[in-house]
């Protein structure tokens, strides 16, 4: 790797877009750790190089261009970040891309569009589960793990008897489930029966 | 962020020979190191991922016991049928910590090891023995509402944040370790985090380079299993204090207990104290209560975390009483 690739690595992952970035630049006499990585990201093989440094959050918006995916606190404290990795929910902002190579991401791009929504997505326009909409693709992202937790019989703090299995889908098991994702607006109200109103929907 | 090299290990002696270089650290579900990286309070120049080894498997051992493989996550663990029938107190703890979505990374070895929230650990403008060792403890004197009233010293008063190795405390866990030269050994995961002394930045017992590879709980014990948590709001938050509770009855009287707090030292805290006022008494609020003076007698307040200490109290005689109602009950 020459030293003029690292420093444009570098400036791509630096998560700040048209070289505004008030960053120190890198020390000329260090390479800087770029790895050469393939994600499969919303069913699309991407080849991307990346410092090793970049989280899959700045991975997806910064170089993959997916701003769908939200950045709020960067730190696994608000949920906005939330996608699916292999099926199940995490926070895109703690971990790094170079960890996701060959794991199935799923970002709210790849949940549903306009005119063919994903049920979540759909559920939540119809019972108004958002105000600014800055937490919503990761509410989105959440909630579908989350419901496919419940099919898979997990327990929550919210179950009486994590012993004995089913569970039922109450508004305080919805609110226990969905406490990893925060919603400055306080739309929670209508997020818990946008939840409700697919969790119905649905047979068993 | 401090910049890094990478790998991936494909197999545990792979792993460990691999962090043995300078500067080399394990990262497994990482949501505890990235965060720390972020902020420059963890600065490792290497990092060898080791969340893909195979060591995700849940299974149970010939003597009823079960093994945990350290790369197993929070979520799974919690799932587990044999985990929810046989150990509830460990599915209640692991469900009582973080979000679906940090459970659904952290893995359980990474779960034993995750560092303090103690606000002066994270800040590196302040003063931390644990972070930066003698440059003094901020929290001693500062605010220190959250901070650890059991096994404290003067150069830390920092808690353990974990929910999990509270309930394997009280299971009696054993930590298996792989060493750089191969060799393995188990420990109790009541040996396996150390109090801060004069040198807090040392908070367990691993060697260097030395990996955990899984738990292994024994046989359940006979009695009823809680796990209760207090925290400054219902979700997503660490314990205030916590506690595990294991107690068997028979006609009104205790006839074991096992009891750890979690939220008030700076490891998973057995109190042999309280369990040895509890066994072979009636079990009655008298009981809890003297059991509850015996396990705080010598608790110490920094000022703002002082009703630590009857929250504490308060906390495990509500849970005894759960557990002995439901052990008459059942």
């Amino acid at each position: 790797m020459s030293e003029a690739d690292a420093g444009t690595t570098w400036a791509a992952s630096s998560g700040v877009a048209g070289g505004t970035s008030t960053a120190v630049e890198p020390r000329r006499d260090e390479a800087l750790p770029v790895l050469a990585i393939t994600l499969n990201v919303n069913g699309r093989e991407r080849r991307l190089e990346v410092d090793t440094r970049t989280s899959l959050l700045d991975t997806l918006r910064e170089h993959l261009r997916l701003s769908g995916t939200k950045k709020g606190c960067d730190h696994g404290q608000c949920g906005a970040c939330t996608v699916l990795v292999n099926g199940r929910r995490i926070y895109s902002c703690l971990t790094l891309a170079v960890m996701h190579e060959d794991d199935e991401i799923v970002t709210i791009e790849g949940m549903g569009e306009p005119g063919d929504l994903h049920p979540v997505q759909a559920a939540f326009v119809e019972c108004d589960g958002f105000q600014c909409g800055y937490c919503t693709p990761g509410q989105i992202c959440s909630a579908v793990g989350m419901l496919a937790e419940m099919d898979a019989g997990w327990p929550s703090h919210a179950t009486a008897d994590v012993s004995s299995p089913p569970i039922a889908l109450s508004d305080e098991e919805i609110r226990e489930r969905m406490s990893g994702n925060i919603c400055r607006c306080a739309a929670y109200p209508n997020i818990v029966a946008a939840i409700r109103v697919v969790s119905e929907g649905r047979p068993g | 962020m401090r910049s890094f090299t990478y790998e991936r290990a494909t197999d545990a002696r792979g792993a460990v020979a691999a962090v043995s270089r300078p500067g080399a650290k394990f990262i497994s579900g990482g949501t505890n190191l990235l965060d720390l990286m972020k902020l420059e309070v963890e600065r490792p120049s290497h990092l060898v991922d080791i969340s893909r080894l195979p060591l995700t498997d849940i299974e149970e051992l010939p003597d009823g016991g079960l093994r945990i493989g350290a790369q197993a996550t929070n979520s799974d663990t919690a799932a587990d049928a044999r985990v929810r029938t046989h150990y509830p107190v460990l599915t209640q703890a692991l469900v009582a910590g973080a979000s679906g979505q940090l459970r659904n990374k952290a893995s359980v070895g990474g779960n034993l090891l995750q560092r303090t929230r103690c606000p002066y650990f994270y800040d590196t403008a302040a003063g931390c023995n644990k972070r930066d060792p003698g440059s003094g403890c901020s929290a001693i004197g500062g605010f220190n509402r959250i901070h650890a009233i059991l096994g404290v010293s003067d150069a830390c008063i920092a808690t353990h944040p974990s929910d999990m190795a509270v309930a394997m405390t009280v299971l009696e866990a054993q930590v298996e370790l792989l060493d750089a030269d191969g060799s393995a050994r188990r420990v109790a995961v009541t040996d396996f985090h150390r109090l801060p002394g004069d040198t807090p930045h040392i908070e367990t017992v691993l060697r260097p380079g030395e990996m955990i590879t899984g738990v292994v709980l024994p046989p359940p014990p006979p009695g009823r299993q809680i796990y209760r948590k207090v925290r400054d709001r219902a979700s997503y938050e660490f314990a205030l204090v916590s506690v595990a509770v294991i107690v068997a009855t028979d006609r009104g009287t205790i006839s074991s207990a096992r009891a750890a707090f979690g939220g008030v030292a700076h490891k998973p805290w057995r109190s042999v104290e309280a369990e040895a006022a509890l066994t072979g008494h009636p079990a009655a609020m008298a009981t809890y209560r003297a059991a509850a003076e015996a396990a705080m007698r010598d608790a110490v307040g920094r000022g703002h975390n002082d009703f630590k200490i009857e929250l504490a109290r308060r906390t495990l005689c509500r849970t005894l009483a759960q557990a002995a109602q439901a052990t008459e009950a059942g």
